[in-house]
Formats: C-alpha cells, structure tokens, sequence
C-alpha cells in the first residue's frame, strides 16, 4: 500500500492543476481581491477636474449610492471600456462619479472632449495618494459605494457589458432591495 | 483570432517588461545609512501589484513608485515595519507580502516542510533500524566484504 | 527552405517516435529481436527529421523569413545574427522544438554507447525516450507549431525582447535544457528495470554517468540563468525563488538526491526502490517545470504563453507519463529489501539523511511555489510566497547537509569507525571556529558573514583532510579515482558557494544617489566618480551611456560605462556596467537624468558593492565539474555485453583489481 502513495500524491497535483487551469478562464490572474469590500470607503477630498479650487469629499457623496470609475487618458483599456460607460451609464441608476488617475488635467480634458462624458461628478486625484487607499494599483477600477459609503462591490479591469449585467446590476439591484424597509 | 489576441497581449506584456528597472532607481534623502537600508529591506518584502512578479523595491511601474513614496512618508511619520506592512495590507490584502503571515490559512504552507521532515525522519529510521538489525545477523566485515569475501565495492572502500 | 518542410519533417519524426515507442516494447514482451532491433534505427531516423526541423527554423530564423509567424514575432531586420539564432528558442513554440532537438541528442547519444547494454534492456530504454518524444512531438504538431506563417508576409518583424538580447540567452536555455532532458536518460534506465524485473541487477551502475552529466549540465545551466539574470536585469540579485527559477531548482535537488541513492544501489544493492522512485521524480519535475511556465497557471515574469489549450494538453501528457510510472513502481518496484546490511554508523545513513534533506527542500520548495493555486482553491484570497518563505526554510534544511559533509567520505559503507570521526569533526571544526573568530574582526560581528566563512573553512578542510588520508594511505595510480575526484571537487564546490551566498548577502552595500557630473560617491571602500553621460548607438538601439570612473585609494580600479537603451520598438532596457571581481563585484545601474531634457545633468544612479558574489557561481561550477568528472570515471564504461537474460553478477566481474 506504501508503494501507491507516490502516485495518489501525484493525482491529487494532477486534480489541483486541473483546478488552476480551469480557475484561470475564470479569472483574471492579475486581479487582486480587494480588502476593502464591505468595509467603509477611505475619506477623501478631492478637487473637480472642471473647477479645480471647488472639492468634493466622501461626505458629500453620502446619501446616494454611486459608482467611482477610475480612469486615465493614458489607459488603453480606459478607451475600450468608456463607450460601454456611455451606453449603460444612466440605466444603472446610480450616481457616476469619475476619477481621474494621475493625469495632467489638461490630457484629461482633451480624453474626455473625444470619447465623451457620462459622469455626473468628475473629480481628479494627480498625484495618485487618495488612490492608494482605495488599493487601486491600475486602470480603469469600479467601485460600487453605496448609500453610507460603504464599498460593496469592485471591478479591476475595463467594464464589459457582460460583466455590467451578470455581476454590477445585479450587484446595484441588492443595494436597492436593502434601502427598501 | 483568440491566438491572435493572446500574442498581442504577449507582446504588449513583454513589451512592458521590456522597461525594466530604469525607473526603479529613486534617491531618496534618507537620513542616513541604516534608514536606507531600513527602507531597502522593507520594499524588498513587498511585491508591486501590478507587475507579474516583482518586488516593490525593483518594480518601475507607476504604483510601485507611488508605493515607495509612500513608505518613505510612512517611514519619516515614525511608524515601525509592521505598521507600513498593515497599512499595505488593508488597502492591497495580504498579496503584496512576499512573506506569507502566519495564520490559519497558511499553515499547511509553514508547518506542512516540518511534517514532511518529521514523516522522512521517521521512514528513515525505520528503513535504518531494518538494516541494522539484518546486519547483526548476517557477517558484515568490517571492510565492506560480503560474507563469501567477494568484495562489492572497490577494496579500499571507494 | 519553405517551413512547411519543417512541419512535415516533425509529422515524419513522430511516426518514427511512436516506432521507436511502441514496437521495440512490444519486442522486448515477446523476446522478438526484429522488433527490438527497429529502436536503434528508429530513433536515428527520428533524430534526422527533428534535427531538420529545427535548422529550418533556424534558417528561417537567419534569412529573415517574416512570412513564419514566429519568425516575425520574435527577430527583425536589425537583430544580429547570434541574436537570431538565440531568437529561436526565445517564446513557447521554438523553445519546444529545442526541447525535442535536445531530447533527440540524448537518444542518439544513448544509441550510440548502449551498444553493449543486453539488449531486451536496451530495447526498453529507447522505447521510453520513444515514448517521451511522441508526446512533445504531438503537443507541438497540434498545439505549437512554429512553422506557421503569416500571410501578408510583414516588412520586418517585432523585435526579440531586449532582456533577452544578452550573452547568456544564447547560453542558458540550450545548457539548461539538456540538464532537464538529460534525467529523461535516468528516467528510461528505470523503467526498463520496472518492466524487465529483477534480471538485470547492474543497470543502476550504467544509469550512473548518464544521471550525473544531465545533472552536471542542469547545474550549469541553472548557473548560468542565475549569472544572467545578475548582469541583465539590474537589480544585482542573483535568485528570486521566482515560480520558473524554482521550476529548474526542484529536479536539480531530486537529481541531487539521485545521484547519491544511485551511488548506494550501486555499490551496496541496496535502496533500490527509493532509486528508481527519484528517477522517477527527477523527470516529472523536468516535465512539471515545462507545465508551469506554459500554463499560466502561475503568475512569474519569466512565464511564456499561458493558453489552457496547451496547458491542458501538457496536464494529460503529465498524468499519463508520471501516472503511468508511479503506477509501475507501485506494481512492480522491488519489494523486499535488498543488498547489504548497514550500521547507525554508516556511509548509507549520512547519504539516506542528506537524501532525505534533499527530497524535503524539493517538496518545500514545491509546496511554497504551488500555494498560491492552493489558496485560490480553497478560497483563502491571493496568497504570495517569495524569498522570504523560500530564503528561510532552505537554509535552514541545508544545515544538516553542510554539518555533515566533511563526515561522508571517512564513514565506511556499512560499519563506520568513530574514532576517525572524531579526528575531522576536531580538525575540521577548530579550523572553522578559528577562521570565524578571526572573521568577526573584519567583519565587524555580521553573524551571516562569519557563518559563511566558518562553513567554508568546515567543508573546505574536511575535503583536504580526506584528500590527504587517500595521499597517504593508498598507493599511486588508485588514489583519487574519478569518481571520487568528482566528489571531493563538487563538495568543495558546495563549501565555495555557501560562502559566496552568506558573505555577499551580509556585506553588500546598495546605494540609489543622485550625481553630478564631476561629484564622487564613497561606497563599501572604493569612490566613484561620475563623468557624466552622453549618447552611442548599437545595432538595433540607441542609448544613453554614462562614465564612471572607480578608485580605490586613488588607485584606479575600473572604468564603467552602464547604459539605458532604447530599442527599436521603444522599449527601454538598462544595461548595467558590472566590474567583475573573484573577490568583490562593482555594479553600476543608471537611472533617470535628474532633468529629462538635459541627460548631459545630474542623474540617479545605482551603485552596488557586492564581495564575493562570484563565488557563487564559482561554486556552482564547481560542483558541475564534480559531476562531469565522476561521470568518467572508468568502472562505468561496460565492458562486456552480456548476451542471455539470466542474472549475472556484472559488478563482481568488472571489478577493477
């Protein structure tokens, strides 16, 4: 029975191989599972692209659940992901709030003039810091936050319709049911 | 034309791996030696979010920049080590250590070495005591020969 | 030379592989010569055919022919020629066919000195390294041909990723790979034994020199990835226990394990089993570690493609090849204990227990590279393991090894005497702590480096004083035969590079600093002085090539130009200025100029001091040619074939008087 070890040892790499290779079609390997879910979004204070001496804070925000979409005019995927932002954006019946990522203001602005604005509020972190406590690391990145701030859901990579229907919906869809008493 | 897309974006990766290091290199006023090396050692454990395997003190990627900064900010605040690694934590989750905490989870991963050590240790001194026991009964001579004197290795027991 | 000759030449080459596989198993079964006797010719034949596969990539690689995919992909007008050709094996589908090329080098080299081997055994062997390459060959036919084209045909192609551009591509893969192959040899030498039963008692000995050269060349190969990765990526490491890095790591210690069990089975008779189950191991790592990199199912920057087309076909080919040998040994492994008896006492239990110190660094080193897959399955969020893990629990496992080196040599098979033990462990062990008293001196109490060099005087004093008991208490002419000769130089090897490794990680100084030009930095004893940069050209690049001059004590050590280029394509690459040294490396990175639009200004440089790192590498050269020397050693060479299957004792014949 010693003499079968070896290779019930090796079935069982074999299933967890079987595993990853399959988790992979799944899964975005580069995506990182946010700590943050479910936990209450960072303060922050940040000025409006369009008039950079006003700011907008988390608390002004609260009250409304919105969707914060980090983008840049330097991000490739930004530009495939923005058309789908344009045509499902008012239908999701949150907020759109845009985050401008470590851009100058000026690319920004050009980026946005081409590809349009959906965004109800566009507000412009440069230096990039309040970003890193949102554990963003690249774009584009969604956040769903809800009505008391909380984030409840995120996306890493562009916003494909597919992903929109089958994980944001239904996502901003159990937000709404909550609010309901 | 999904081959396609996968060598585009093996190209686009390898492309971007391809900018290595030039910009990892960052002199920071440290306040003297040992807070560099402070500094060198704590982004050597840290790996960069973005980039496929590389740590946070050689990544040139935009977020490990900012990272660096970061740390370096926290450091001048006065915290320890382990209150930068926390707060890298909480906003990036435990992926960004190259040290694996030890929790739960991780056990198989810390204790699982030992238990394999243990269990070899223990077929080892199985399989010796089996051979010392036949040994005593058959007539090992003491250089090497079996016991009809036909040697197996080579006379000056090499 | 039209490509598609190159994908028939490899459809011509797995027919012959599955003759080669099938009919000589089928020979050996039935005890029919005619069909035994096909594997010599066929694999020949196969060899022909792979070997004219890949010099059609190659020629396509050399004459410029974008209207191959995989030409355009990886090489343009602008690379050179030795470039070219290293361009070859550079992405997934090439680096395949090297695979099989090499593999092919190994079955004609097999067919050509087995010819004394008996010949049901030989059959066997073949048939296994026939088996190996019809599953290569197919994975490539259906999920990696490099002979596709690409029709418009492009002007000039992409270009080969400036990383790899470098000396040492063209270098490590091919040495590498040959060490990986190589324990396929091993691997067949099994599981012939496996099928022909207990008839042929002297195999382990004709494995022997083929497992230490596979294994010698993956040393070096490993070397040579390490060297590369130093003087390439800038960042003056030289292992990351990066997922790839560990995929080449693991069969070299299995293959380590082997070499010693091998020597015991040889000589004693005895753990046979555990023998044949490393051999085993040893090629499912090698076949692991080319799952691994191709999958994707681990994140590493060195990773080639990760399609799961392929990386389910490589999953299947795994499960059958090392399913299918697990399931023989299960079945068929020796089950009684066989060969001499041994003491507590004894040479076999320090080579059980280093076996068993490294088969548990090999499982260490598994586990920590596959947790991160383990935590997705069992949903625990996205886990890193990296040095830190990997640098703790291997040194760690090591300290029995090195602690028990010096010992090795004067324990007698099975009875060995302590009194001689003690002698070493006196010597060997005053010396170490003598040298590690004065060391702490210089080195100003770093608890590392004073371990590094109370190891190196340890095992270096423990070769010498068994080398001077050979000296003096056996005659000229049988003092040091190869095989030992190789011993005493690979564990030389082993004392060479622990030092290396403890003392250029405890005494290095790194340093990012802003320069000048005409401003002086003072690091680990020698000064730098910045001259500045200015612009060169290469061939396919251009760059931004800094001087820095380096003194130590005003007497000039060396002049460094590192350079940031910019190929074709854009991408940037820093080439850094490393002065080598056998007593302390000096390493310059450039970094940014301090004002874009002024590169002739200050800059951030990277200055690295860094002593005895290429006592690494010297070491690890050192124990490739301890391999390479015991595998010439004379009592391998087989002296007579014998004719009939009946058992015969060759180890007693061949004996040298």
């Amino acid at each position: 029975m010693n003499r079968l070890l070896p290779f019930f040892g090796f079935m069982l790499l074999v299933v967890l191989f079987g595993f990853g290779i399959w988790w992979n079609t799944q899964h975005d390997q580069s995506a990182i599972p946010s700590p943050l879910l479910n936990k209450p979004a960072p303060a922050f204070v940040l000025p409006k692209l369009y008039e950079p001496t006003q700011t907008v804070s988390k608390a002004d925000l609260l009250g409304k659940p919105y969707l914060l979409n980090v983008f840049a005019s330097w991000c490739v995927e930004c530009g495939a992901e923005h058309p789908v932002l344009e045509a499902e954006g008012t239908s999701l019946g949150v907020q759109l709030v845009g985050y401008n990522y470590k851009d100058a203001p000026a690319d920004a602005k050009r980026w946005l003039a081409e590809h349009g604005n959906p965004y109800n509020v566009l507000i412009a972190d440069e230096p990039g810091n309040t970003a890193i406590d949102f554990g963003v690391y690249g774009a584009p990145e969604s956040f769903l936050i809800d009505a008391k701030g909380v984030i409840r859901y995120k996306h890493i990579g562009p916003l494909t319709p597919d992903v929109v229907a089958s994980e944001l919906k239904p996502a901003i869809a159990a937000l709404s049911r909550e609010a309901q008493p | 034309m999904m081959r396609a897309f996968l060598h585009v974006l093996l190209m686009a990766l390898l492309a971007f791996a391809g900018v290595t290091h030039a910009q990892a290199i960052e002199p920071m006023p440290f306040a003297d030696h040992a807070q560099e090396l402070r500094f060198q050692h704590l982004t050597q454990q840290l790996r960069c979010p973005m980039c496929q395997n590389e740590t946070l003190a050689d990544s040139n990627a935009p977020i490990a920049r900012d990272l660096r900064n970061q740390i370096f900010q926290l450091m001048q605040q006065g915290k320890s080590d382990d209150e930068i690694r926390q707060y890298l934590v909480d906003r990036y989750s435990d992926y960004v250590l190259y040290d694996p905490p030890l929790k739960p989870g991780t056990w198989l991963l810390w204790f699982g070495p030992l238990l394999i050590l243990c269990g070899g240790a223990g077929g080892v001194l199985v399989a010796i005591r089996k051979r010392s026991r036949a040994e005593s009964a058959s007539s090992l001579s003491a250089d090497g020969m079996s016991a009809d004197n036909t040697p197996t290795d080579n006379r000056d027991d090499w | 030379m039209t490509p598609e000759l190159g994908q028939l030449a490899l459809i011509l080459a797995l027919l012959l592989a599955l003759a080669q596989g099938i009919l000589p198993l089928l020979g050996a079964w039935r005890g029919n010569r005619a069909l035994m006797a096909v594997a010599r010719p066929a694999a020949a034949g196969q060899a022909v055919f792979v070997a004219l596969a890949f010099g059609i990539l190659v020629w396509a690689f050399v004459h410029f022919d974008f209207s191959v995919q995989y030409v355009a992909d990886n090489s343009n007008l602008a690379l050179p020629w030795y470039y070219r050709i290293a361009a070859v094996w550079g992405a997934h589908e090439g680096s395949l066919l090297l695979w099989i090329f090499i593999l092919n080098v190994w079955t004609v080299a097999l067919a050509a000195f087995s010819q004394k081997l008996p010949e049901v055994f030989a059959a066997r062997v073949l048939a296994v390294m026939g088996l190996i390459a019809v599953g290569f060959l197919a994975f490539i036919i259906f999920t990696s041909d490099p002979f596709g084209r690409l029709l418009p045909m492009p002007g000039d192609g992409a270009d080969l990723n400036p990383v790899l551009q470098d000396p040492g591509m063209t270098f490590h893969p091919p040495v590498l790979y040959t060490g990986y192959v190589g324990f396929s040899v091993a691997f067949a030498f099994s599981i012939a034994a496996l099928l022909g039963g207990e008839l042929e008692q002297a195999w382990v000995r004709w494995a022997r020199p083929w497992t230490n050269i596979a294994w010698a060349f993956l040393t070096c190969g490993i070397v040579a990835g390490s060297w590369w990765a130093y003087a390439e990526l800038g960042w003056g490491g030289w292992w990351f226990w990066d997922p790839v890095e560990n995929a080449s790591f693991m069969p070299w210690l299995v293959g380590l394990a082997l070499i010693h069990a091998q020597a015991v089975t040889e000589k004693r008779g005895s753990l046979r089993a555990w023998t044949i189950l490393l051999s085993i191991f040893a090629f499912s790592l090698s076949l692991l570690g080319t799952f691994l990199v191709r999958s994707g199912v681990l994140t590493s920057v060195h990773a080639f493609a990760s399609d799961p087309r392929r990386g389910v076909f490589i999953l299947a080919f795994l499960t059958i090849v090392v399913g299918g040998s697990l399931l023989l040994y299960a079945l068929r492994a020796p089950k009684v204990a066989g060969g001499k008896a041994f003491n507590l006492l004894s040479r076999e239990t320090v080579l059980l227990i280093g076996n068993l110190m490294f088969a548990v660094a090999a499982a260490m080193v598994l586990l920590g590279t596959l947790f991160p897959l383990i935590g997705d399955a069992l949903n625990m969020g996205r886990i890193s393991v990296g040095p830190p893990y990997f640098g703790f629990l291997f040194p760690l496992l090591m300290l029995p090894v090195v602690l028990l080196l010096p010992f090795g040599p004067f324990l007698r098979w099975g009875k060995g005497d302590a009194p001689a033990l003690k002698q070493v462990l006196l010597r060997a062990g005053i010396a170490a702590a003598a040298c590690a008293i004065v060391a702490a001196f210089f080195v100003h109490g770093q608890l590392k480096a004073i371990a590094g060099v109370a190891s190196l005087v340890w095992l270096t004093v423990g070769v010498l004083l068994y080398a001077i008991k050979r000296w003096r208490e056996v005659p000229r002419g049988r003092r040091y035969p190869a095989e030992m000769a190789g011993m005493l130089l690979a564990h030389l090897g082993v004392g060479v590079f622990v030092a290396g490794v403890l003392l250029s990680e405890s005494l290095s100084v790194t340093s990012d600093v802003r320069m000048a030009p005409g401003q002086t930095q003072h690091i680990g004893g020698y000064d730098f002085l910045f001259d500045g940069v200015h612009r060169t050209t290469g061939p396919n690049w251009r760059a931004d090539q800094g001087v820095v001059t380096v003194t130590r004590d005003g007497n000039p050590v060396a002049m460094m130009h590192p350079q940031k280029r910019t190929y074709l394509r854009g991408q940037v690459q820093t080439e850094s200025a490393v002065d080598a040294g056998i007593t302390r490396d000096l390493y310059v990175a450039l970094g940014e100029p301090m004002d874009p639009n002024n590169i002739e200004g200050a800059w951030a440089l990277r200055l690295y001091y860094k002593p005895f790192i290429r006592w690494i590498w010297g070491g690890g050269l050192l124990m490739m040619l301890g391999g390479f020397v015991c595998a010439a050693d004379k009592r391998f060479r087989i002296k007579r074939i014998a004719e009939s299957e009946t058992v015969e004792i060759l180890l007693v014949q061949e004996n040298r008087a």
